[in-house]
C-alpha cells in the first residue's frame, strides 16, 4: 500500500464517525443549540426581539432580574416547590412500590392497586390543574370534606390565600408526580436477588433492618437518578402552576417560569426574559453535569 | 445522447411565463392576520372577503387566522421582523408597542386623500398624534343580574348607583347557599378582570384614571372605586376566591346561579342561555357615583383594526379597511359577531330580534365607548401590577390609599 493510500485510509477512518453522525449533530445544532444561543445572545441585547436595531445591553439585564424582589421570592418558590415534590415523590413512590412488591397482599386487589396508583400518570398538566382547581375550590369536595369531619372550621381557599397557595400548588404536583418513582423503583425492587432476603431472615434481620440494609442500598442508583431528574424536571413546570394559580395570589406562586412568561408575553420584556431564561439553564445545567457525573462514577 | 430544445417549447415557456407574470402583476394580495375567523361562523369572514374581492377587482385577500393569543405573539414577532402583514386585527392594548416599533401606518393621510368621514366611525384609536386603529365591532360590558335571585332578596328595583349596587348585593348574598351578589375574577393568569370589573365602575361615571396622559390613580376616582370593591368584600357579597377566579368561572358562577350580578362582555349572553336556557337575566349599566348625571363611559373590548406601516400595498390595504368600516359591510359583520359596530350608522340585525341585545344596544347609543387602558405602554402588564396591589388590598395588607399609591408608582415607571 502507498503512502498516499495509507493516509487517505486513514482520513476515511477518521471521518467516517463523524460522517455516520452528522444527521443527529444536525438536528441537535438546530433544535436545541441554535435557539439556545439565541436566547443567551438576547439577554445581552436592548429590546430584543422587538426592535431590529437592538444594541449591546451588556449584563443590564441580568442587574434587572437580580435587583427585582419578584425573582427571589420566584427563586425561593422554585426551590421549595421543587425540593418538596422530589422529596414527596420519592416517599409516596418508596411506600406505594413496596406495597405493589409485597406478596402479602392479594394477587388481585394488588393488580387493581397497581392500575390506580399509576392513574395521576395519565393524566396531562391541564387535565391536573382543573381536577384541583374543582376539588380544591371554596365550594369544592375537599372543604366539605374536612368540614365535616371538624377539622377545618371554615372555607379555606386553598388556590386563592396567600398562606396555603403554594402548598396546595406543590400538592397537586407530588399527586401527579409520584408514579414515575413507584414504577421506576418497583422495577428495581423486582430486580433485588431473593437470595438477600433469605440470608437476612436467616440471621433473624426485621423488616425494617432488611428495608434500610438491603432494600434502600440495592435501589440507590435508581433513587438517585430518578431524583435529580425529577429536580430538573419540576424545576420547570409551568402549566400546572399557570393554570391553577397564574402565580398568584400576590405573587405567592411565582416561580422561575411563571415570573420568565409573564417578562415576555405580558412586559414584553423579551431581553430581561431572556435573561431569566439563562438563570433557569445554568441552574438545570449545573444539576444536568451532577447527574452526568453520577453517572459516569458508576 | 445530445439534448435539444426545440424553439417551439421555448417560445411556449416564454408565453407562460409572460400570462403568469402579467396576472400576478394585476392582482394585489393582501394579507389580513387577525384572530376573528374562528370566533365567527364557519366560512363567513372568508365571504366577507369575496365579497370586497368581487367589488375591488384586482385585489385578492388572504387571511391568515389563529386564537387570540397566538395572533398576539405573531404580529408581535411580524412587527419586530420587518414582516407584519398587511391588514392586521388589532387589540387596543397592542397599540402602544407597535407603534413604538413603527410597525403601524397612520390612517390619517389615507383618510384625507380618500374624503373618508371620520365622523362615521365609533373612535379612532391614536398615539402620538397618528390614527392607528378603528375599532371594527365592540364588545360593551354591562352589568347582568339573575331576576330570580334578585326576586327572591327583595331587590325590587335594579341598582343604577354604587350605594344601591352594595344593598343588593348585600341581599342577595347567603354565603350558607353558596350565593354572592357579585363576582370579581383577578387571576394573575388574565389580569383583564381589572379592566373590566374594576375600572369598570370609573369609566361609568363619567371618571379617569389618567391626568394629562399619565397615570393618576392615587386621584378621587381610582381611590373611591378601590374603596367600593372593598367594602363590597368587607361585607362578603363578592363570592370567594378572588385571586385565582378567570373570567370563565365568573361566568360559570353566573350561570350556575351562585352569583346575582357580574359584570361581563356581551358576547358571552348566547353563550350564558346555551349553559342555562333556564336563566332570567336582565342588563343594566354599570351604577354610577351617587349625583352624576352625565353620559356614562361603557367599558368595552374591541376588534381592532389598521394597516402595517411596512405594508407594499397600502392603498390597497386602506380600501379593505374602508369597506369593513362601511355601513353595510359593517353592520353584516357585528351581526355575525354579536357586536356592536364601529361605524355608528350601522345597526346590527340582533338589535331588533333578540329583547336583551336591544336594551344593551340602548345602553350603547346613550353612552360612549370607554377603555383607558387601549393605547397604554404594556398594558397587560400594567394591569398585573394593579392587580397584585388590588389583591393586597383585599387580603386586608393594605388601605385602598396605600393600594393606589403603590400602584401609581409602579405605572408611573412604564411611562
Amino acid at each position: 500500500m502507498t503512502r498516499q493510500k495509507r493516509s487517505r485510509h486513514r482520513l476515511k477512518r477518521t471521518v467516517a464517525p463523524y460522517l455516520y453522525l452528522s444527521p443527529s449533530l444536525v438536528i441537535i445544532g438546530l433544535l436545541m443549540l441554535l435557539p439556545m444561543v439565541t436566547v443567551i445572545s438576547y439577554s445581552f441585547q436592548n429590546s430584543a426581539v422587538l426592535r431590529r436595531d437592538s444594541s449591546f445591553a451588556g449584563l443590564k439585564h441580568y442587574q434587572a432580574i437580580f435587583a427585582d424582589p419578584v425573582f427571589w421570592a420566584s427563586l425561593w418558590h422554585t426551590l421549595y416547590f421543587t425540593c418538596m415534590s422530589v422529596i414527596f415523590h420519592m416517599t409516596i413512590g418508596m411506600i406505594f412500590a413496596l406495597m405493589l412488591n409485597s406478596d402479602r397482599i392479594n394477587p388481585t386487589l394488588r393488580n387493581i392497586l397497581r392500575v390506580l396508583y399509576i392513574l395521576p400518570w395519565l393524566f396531562t398538566a391541564v387535565i391536573i390543574a382543573v381536577i384541583w382547581r374543582l376539588l380544591l375550590e371554596p365550594n369544592g369536595v375537599v372543604n366539605s370534606i374536612l368540614m365535616q369531619l371538624g377539622i377545618i372550621g371554615s372555607k379555606i381557599e386553598w388556590f386563592s390565600s396567600p398562606e396555603t397557595a403554594l402548598h396546595a400548588v406543590t400538592f397537586a404536583n407530588i399527586w401527579a408526580g409520584y408514579p414515575l418513582f413507584m414504577v421506576s423503583l418497583l422495577a428495581g425492587l423486582q430486580g433485588i436477588p431473593k437470595d438477600f432476603y433469605e440470608a437476612a431472615d436467616i440471621d433473624g434481620a426485621k423488616a425494617y433492618q432488611k428495608l434500610i440494609f438491603i432494600t434502600i442500598p440495592q435501589l440507590m442508583p435508581i433513587i438517585i437518578s430518578i431524583s435529580l431528574l425529577d429536580f430538573i424536571w419540576t424545576m420547570q413546570v409551568f402549566p400546572l402552576i399557570w393554570i391553577t394559580t397564574g402565580g398568584g395570589p400576590i405573587y405567592s406562586t411565582e416561580v422561575l417560569s411563571t415570573y420568565t412568561y409573564k417578562l415576555a408575553f405580558s412586559s414584553y420584556n423579551l431581553s430581561q426574559a431572556s435573561a431569566s431564561a439563562v438563570v433557569i439553564l445554568l441552574i438545570s445545567l449545573g444539576l444536568t453535569l451532577f447527574y452526568i457525573r453520577y453517572q459516569k462514577a458508576r | 445522447m445530445t439534448f435539444r430544445i426545440k424553439p417551439a417549447m421555448l417560445k411556449m415557456a416564454a408565453a407562460a411565463w409572460l400570462l403568469g407574470a402579467t396576472s400576478a402583476m394585476a392582482d394585489t394580495t393582501l394579507e389580513f392576520t387577525q384572530w376573528w375567523e374562528p370566533e365567527l361562523p364557519a366560512g363567513s369572514l372568508r365571504k366577507i372577503m369575496d365579497e370586497f374581492e368581487a367589488a375591488n377587482p384586482g385585489i385578492k385577500v388572504t387571511l391568515v387566522s389563529g386564537p387570540y393569543a397566538a395572533t398576539r405573539d405573531q404580529i408581535s414577532v411580524g412587527a419586530a421582523t420587518g414582516t407584519l402583514s398587511d391588514v392586521v386585527g388589532l387589540d387596543g392594548a397592542w397599540v402602544n408597542n407597535l407603534n413604538a416599533q413603527n410597525a403601524l401606518a397612520d390612517m390619517n393621510p389615507m383618510m384625507d386623500a380618500s374624503g373618508f368621514d371620520k365622523a362615521q366611525v365609533a373612535d379612532i384609536i391614536k398615539v402620538d398624534g397618528k390614527a392607528v386603529m378603528f375599532p371594527v365591532a365592540s364588545f360593551v360590558y354591562p352589568v347582568f343580574v339573575n331576576l330570580d335571585l334578585a326576586a327572591q332578596a327583595g331587590v325590587t328595583k335594579l341598582p343604577s348607583t354604587r350605594a344601591e349596587f352594595l344593598e343588593a348585593a348585600k341581599k342577595m348574598t347567603h354565603a350558607d347557599k353558596n350565593q354572592y351578589g357579585w363576582v370579581l375574577p383577578l387571576s394573575m393568569q388574565s389580569p383583564s378582570g381589572v379592566q373590566n370589573d374594576m375600572m369598570s365602575w370609573v369609566w361609568a361615571s363619567g371618571q379617569s384614571m389618567m391626568a394629562d396622559g399619565k397615570p393618576a390613580l392615587e386621584g378621587k376616582p381610582v381611590v373611591d372605586m378601590l374603596t367600593f370593591v372593598k367594602s363590597l368584600n368587607d361585607a362578603g357579597t363578592i363570592s370567594p376566591g378572588i385571586a385565582t377566579k378567570t373570567e370563565q368561572e365568573k361566568v360559570e358562577e353566573f350561570v350556575n346561579d351562585r352569583v346575582g350580578m357580574m359584570i361581563d362582555s356581551l358576547a358571552h349572553v348566547n353563550l350564558i342561555r346555551k349553559r342555562n336556557p333556564k336563566l332570567n337575566f336582565d342588563l343594566i349599566p354599570v351604577p354610577i357615583v351617587e349625583g352624576y348625571t352625565g353620559k356614562r363611559g361603557l367599558p368595552y373590548a374591541s376588534w381592532g383594526i389598521g394597516i402595517s406601516a411596512g405594508s407594499k400595498h397600502q392603498e390597497e390595504a386602506w380600501k379593505l379597511v374602508q369597506y369593513l368600516m362601511s355601513e353595510k359591510v359593517n353592520a353584516k359583520l357585528v351581526s355575525l359577531a354579536n357586536a356592536f359596530p364601529g361605524n355608528v350608522n350601522a345597526k346590527p340585525d340582533f338589535v331588533t330580534s333578540d329583547k336583551a341585545f336591544g336594551k344593551a344596544f340602548e345602553i350603547f347609543k346613550t353612552g360612549y365607548l370607554a377603555n383607558e387602558f387601549t393605547g397604554l405602554p404594556v398594558a397587560e402588564d400594567l394591569m398585573t401590577q394593579f392587580d397584585v396591589e388590588a389583591q393586597k388590598m383585599l387580603a386586608g395588607e393594605q388601605s385602598p390609599e396605600q393600594a393606589a399609591a403603590n400602584a401609581q408608582k409602579g405605572w408611573t415607571a412604564k411611562f
